[in-house]
């Protein structure tokens, strides 16, 4: 089962490690080119574990940001992975000594593969979670290292490995659309985000667009509240 | 670079931040203890929303209004999507968009 587990964990991950390797590259090249070691690109990527963050990171520490700066800028970077916690409450529930690893590991990408993961009981879905967290930490790892030792020496041009994020995305937008007959919460979601970036602009958009989201799907909680209803993510809460 | 004893400060900083963020609704709401019904249904909705959000997250630093139009990312997404529609397969559609898109941002536009 746990080999099983493992597999099913590694496939499901593998549009990460495209990802996570290209992006982690790119961060360790920026890092590097300001001066600093790879050491610090392990260290980095060990505890931060956060893309846009650590990109974001590099211009602190080149501009020698001041730590107010630091956290309040990091806070608004990494504030949607406030959302994430709440869908995995339940799942992420009695996986004891490792939980605190699972929620340190939540980022973006790994949060979208276990809420629409569907695993059936040949899984240890606790494992699972484990698994898959480790397993992209290890590609963040990895990738930001590479970067950071060996600096603009690539032996191929890697200008737009990146967009495996967006398509990644894309695939689960796709495949959830596919899968429910409510498409009132995604539409939500995009339309939300694209106004409030628009008006707010790149760097500050997402806190207000998590807010209106969060007051939105509170509004239209009659319509969509289908909570102890047969829904596929009730149905796997209890495991 | 500035020293090293301030660059690890600013490290921790960012580190300790990006923590806090992710483990807060897990410290709000601790495991065995009731939680209000509206979070409960608010975890069953967000992964819709917040999938759509990623996706617009994720064209926020190109723009519609400079040359090459964000076309790439839309021709990439719309191939991605369509695929998946198609055949449902997830690594096929990823790398197939990535291998489309990066022919297109190195080699077209």
């Amino acid at each position: 089962m746990i080999k099983r587990t493992f597999k099913r964990a590694f496939k499901d991950s593998l549009p990460v490690l495209a990802g996570y390797l290209a992006l982690g590259v790119g961060f360790g090249v920026l890092l590097q080119s300001k001066g600093y070691s790879f050491w610090w690109a392990i260290l980095m990527s060990c505890t931060m574990f956060a893309g846009s963050g650590q990109y974001a990171g590099v211009d602190f520490l080149a501009s020698g940001a001041s730590i107010i700066t630091t956290a309040v800028m990091t806070f608004i970077i990494n504030a949607r992975h406030f959302f994430y916690g709440f869908s995995l409450l339940d799942k992420y529930k009695g996986t004891g000594w490792f939980k605190p690893y699972l929620i340190f590991g939540l980022t973006d990408e790994t949060y979208s593969i276990v809420c629409s993961a569907e695993l059936d009981d040949s899984i240890d879905h606790k494992k699972y979670y484990l698994f898959l967290t480790a397993l992209d930490h290890c590609y963040w790892i990895t990738g930001c290292t590479l970067g950071a030792v060996l600096g603009e020496i690539l032996p191929f041009s890697n200008e737009g490995i990146g967009y495996s994020m967006t398509a990644l995305f894309i695939v689960i937008m796709v495949e959830q659309w596919l899968s429910t007959k409510e498409h009132l919460p995604v539409i939500l979601g995009v339309a939300t985000t694209v106004v409030c970036l628009v008006v707010f602009g790149a760097d500050l958009f997402i806190i207000p667009a998590m807010v209106l989201i969060a007051l939105e799907l509170v509004i239209f909680r009659k319509k969509l509240d289908k909570t102890g209803a047969s829904d596929g993510e009730e149905a796997q809460s209890g495991d | 670079m500035i020293d090293t004893k301030y660059s690890l400060i600013l490290v921790a900083v960012m580190a300790a931040v990006t923590m806090f963020v992710r483990f807060l609704p897990f410290l709000c709401f601790p495991e065995g203890r009731k939680r209000p019904k509206v979070v409960t249904y608010l975890g069953t909705v967000l992964p819709y929303a917040v999938i759509g959000m990623l996706v617009v997250y994720c064209f926020k630093d190109v723009s519609f209004f400079k040359y090459p139009y964000c076309i790439p990312e839309l021709l990439a997404g719309a191939l991605v999507a369509g695929l998946h529609i198609w055949r449902r397969n997830t690594l096929l559609s990823v790398f197939a968009g990535v291998a489309f898109y990066m022919v297109l941002v190195q080699l077209v536009f």
